[in-house]
C-alpha cells in the first residue's frame, strides 16, 4: 500500500472514531428533546407533583436541587481556592505537598456513591445533621472540591510569575501580591472550574440519595436541615419506582436537568472567551 | 559615602557556586555597571541586593552585606524591597492602568489619600521622562505603551516607593536606541538623587553612564574601577579582552 492509501484509511478511520462521540451525545439530547418538550409548560416547571408523581410539575425537585447546590459551592468555594491558593503560592515542592496533590487526584477518582455512604455516616449521622439540605451540600462540597482546587490551581499558576516577582520587588508581602495581583487576573479562570463542579454536582444521584433527597414531599424545604426534593433523583423515582408515569413528565424533567447543566457550562464558556478577549499579555 | 559594602560574599544554587569571594564598596549618588559575559554572576548579584535570590529554591549565601551599615540580613525583607529598588531586564507592567501600576507601590505601603497618590505617580513619571506622553491617559492599560515608554514606567513604578538605590539589571536589553537613549538619560538624572547598580551586557552603555565598572566573570570579580580607566587602560588581560569582544 502507498502512503496515499494509508492516509485516506487512517483519515477515513480517524472521522470514524470522532463520529462515533457525537453520535450518542446528538441521540440522547434528540430524544430528551423530542419526547420530553411537550411536557415543557410553565405549570410544568412550577407546580408540585401530583396524583403520586404522575401529574403536575417538578416545582419542589427544581427548588431542591438549586438548594443543595448553591449549598455545595458555598462551602467548596472558600475551602477550595483557599487550598489552592496555598498549595499554588505558599508551599514549596516537598513530601507533604506531593502527598496532599496525589490525594486530591484520588479525590476525583472516587465514585460518587461512596461519597454518599461517606455524607451519610459522616454528616447524617455522627453529625446529626438528618438527612437535610446541609448534609447533602456538605457531601456534594466534597465531591466538587477536587474540581475546584484543580481548576483554581491552574488559574492561579497561568498568572505570569514575573507579575509576582515585580510586586515583591515593590515590598510586597505575599498576601498583599496575592490578593492585588494575582487574584484579580485568576477570578475567570476560578469562576469557570467552580461553574463546571456545579454542574456536575446538579446532575449527581448517589450522594444526595443517602444524604438529602425526599422521594416524595410536596412543598419546599424551609430551613437547611429540611429534606428536599431533587431532580435527578426525581427522574429516577418516576422512572422505575412508580408505575404508570406518563413518558413525557420524564422525559421533561430529564430535558430541565439537561438544560440547568448545559447551561451552567454555557456561562462557563462565556466567561472563559470573556476573559480571553480581556486578557492583557 | 559607602552605600553598600560587600564582604567575602559566596553564593550558591544547589551545588553550583555563581558568585565566589566578592568583595566590594558602592559609593551613594554613583552609577556603578556591571558588565561581563552571560552566567557570570551579574544578574544573581544583583538580586541579592534586595534579596530576591532568597524566593528561589536551592538558595544559599554566605557573607556579609551591610546597607548604611546595617546587615541585610538582618532587615525586614518587604522594608529593604521598599529602600532597594529594582527595574527588570524586560519590561514588566502589572496588568493595570498607567496610573494603578506607578500607584501600586505607594499603595502596598499604606497611601490611601487620593490626592497624595496623584502627586507621587505624577512626581514619579514625571523623573522618569514619561509624564508628558501620558498625562493625558493615566487610565488606560499599561500595556498599550510601547516597550521603551513601558520600561520608563517600570522606572517610574519603582520610584514611587521612594527607594535610596536603584538596580537596573539590562534595563535596556529589549529596546531601540532611542528608548535606550532616554532610559539612559534618565539614569543619568537619577543618579544625583539614587544610588544606581546597572547591570549590562552592553559594553558601551557602561561606558556612556558608568562612574565606575565592575567586570564579573564566571562569578568572580575580576576588576573594578573607574570607569574610564578601565576602558583606558585596564589591569587584567581578561577585563581588556572583554571589552575589545573578543570573548563573551
Amino acid at each position: 500500500m502507498n502512503s496515499k492509501k494509508t492516509e485516506k484509511i487512517a483519515f477515513f478511520v480517524l472521522f470514524l472514531a470522532t463520529l462515533l462521540i457525537i453520535l450518542p451525545v446528538g441521540l440522547v439530547v434528540c430524544i430528551i428533546i423530542q419526547k420530553g418538550f411537550p411536557a415543557m409548560t410553565w405549570q410544568f416547571l412550577t407546580d408540585i407533583p401530583r396524583q403520586g408523581m404522575r401529574a403536575g410539575g417538578i416545582f419542589p425537585a427544581l427548588v431542591g436541587t438549586i438548594y443543595i447546590v448553591f449549598g455545595a459551592i458555598l462551602f467548596a468555594l472558600p475551602i477550595g481556592l483557599g487550598a489552592a491558593i496555598y498549595l499554588s503560592e505558599y508551599t514549596k515542592e516537598h513530601f507533604l505537598n506531593r502527598l496532599i496533590k496525589l490525594a486530591i487526584v484520588n479525590l476525583a477518582g472516587v465514585p460518587s456513591v461512596v461519597y454518599g455512604l461517606f455524607g451519610f455516616a459522616f454528616f447524617v449521622i455522627f453529625f446529626k445533621f438528618g438527612a437535610s439540605i446541609l448534609s447533602g451540600s456538605l457531601t456534594l462540597a466534597i465531591m466538587i472540591l477536587p474540581i475546584i482546587i484543580t481548576a483554581s490551581r491552574e488559574a492561579l499558576e497561568s498568572v505570569p510569575y514575573s507579575f509576582r516577582e515585580v510586586s515583591y520587588s515593590l515590598g510586597a508581602s505575599k498576601w498583599q501580591t496575592i490578593r492585588h495581583i494575582v487574584l484579580g487576573n485568576a477570578i475567570p479562570g476560578i469562576l469557570t472550574g467552580t461553574i463546571l463542579g456545579v454542574g456536575r454536582a446538579a446532575g449527581e444521584t448517589a450522594p444526595i440519595l443517602f444524604t438529602v433527597a425526599a422521594f416524595y414531599l410536596p412543598q419546599l424545604p424551609k430551613t437547611i436541615f429540611d429534606q428536599a426534593m431533587a431532580l435527578p433523583y426525581h427522574l429516577y423515582v418516576i422512572s422505575t419506582q412508580v408505575p404508570n408515569v406518563d413518558e413525557k413528565i420524564r422525559y421533561g424533567t430529564a430535558l430541565v436537568l439537561l438544560i440547568l447543566v448545559f447551561f451552567m457550562n454555557l456561562v462557563a464558556i462565556v466567561i472563559r472567551t470573556q476573559f480571553r478577549k480581556k486578557k492583557k499579555w | 559615602m559607602v552605600k553598600i559594602k560587600i564582604e567575602v560574599l559566596n553564593i550558591w544554587f544547589d551545588a553550583f557556586q555563581v558568585l565566589k569571594e566578592i568583595n566590594l564598596e558602592i559609593y551613594e549618588n554613583e552609577i556603578l555597571s556591571i558588565i561581563g559575559p552571560s552566567n557570570s554572576g551579574k544578574t544573581t548579584f544583583l538580586r541579592m541586593l534586595n534579596r530576591m535570590n532568597e524566593l528561589e529554591n536551592g538558595f544559599k549565601m554566605t557573607g556579609r552585606v551591610e546597607l548604611d551599615h546595617k546587615n541585610i540580613k538582618m532587615l525586614d525583607a518587604q522594608f529593604l524591597r521598599k529602600k532597594v529598588g529594582m527595574v527588570f531586564a524586560l519590561p514588566l507592567p502589572l496588568p493595570l492602568t498607567i496610573f494603578e501600576n506607578v500607584a501600586y507601590g505607594a499603595r502596598i505601603h499604606g497611601e490611601k489619600n487620593k490626592k497624595n497618590l496623584e502627586k507621587i505617580v505624577e512626581e514619579a513619571l514625571k523623573k522618569a521622562y514619561l509624564w508628558e506622553e501620558v498625562k493625558d491617559r493615566l487610565n488606560t492599560s499599561a500595556f498599550k505603551l510601547s516597550g521603551g515608554q513601558q520600561q520608563r514606567l517600570c522606572i517610574a513604578r519603582t520610584l514611587a516607593v521612594e527607594p535610596e538605590l536603584l538596580l537596573f539589571d539590562e534595563p535596556c536589553s529589549g529596546l531601540d536606541p532611542i528608548s535606550t537613549a532616554k532610559v539612559e538619560q534618565a539614569m543619568l538624572e537619577l543618579k544625583e538623587s539614587y544610588t544606581i547598580v546597572l547591570v549590562t551586557n552592553n559594553v558601551k552603555q557602561a561606558a556612556r553612564v558608568g562612574d565606575r565598572t565592575a567586570f564579573f566573570l564566571n562569578g568572580e570579580l575580576i576588576e573594578i574601577d573607574k570607569t574610564a580607566k578601565m576602558f583606558t587602560a585596564p589591569l587584567d588581560k581578561r577585563t581588556d579582552d572583554y571589552i575589545r569582544g573578543k570573548f563573551g
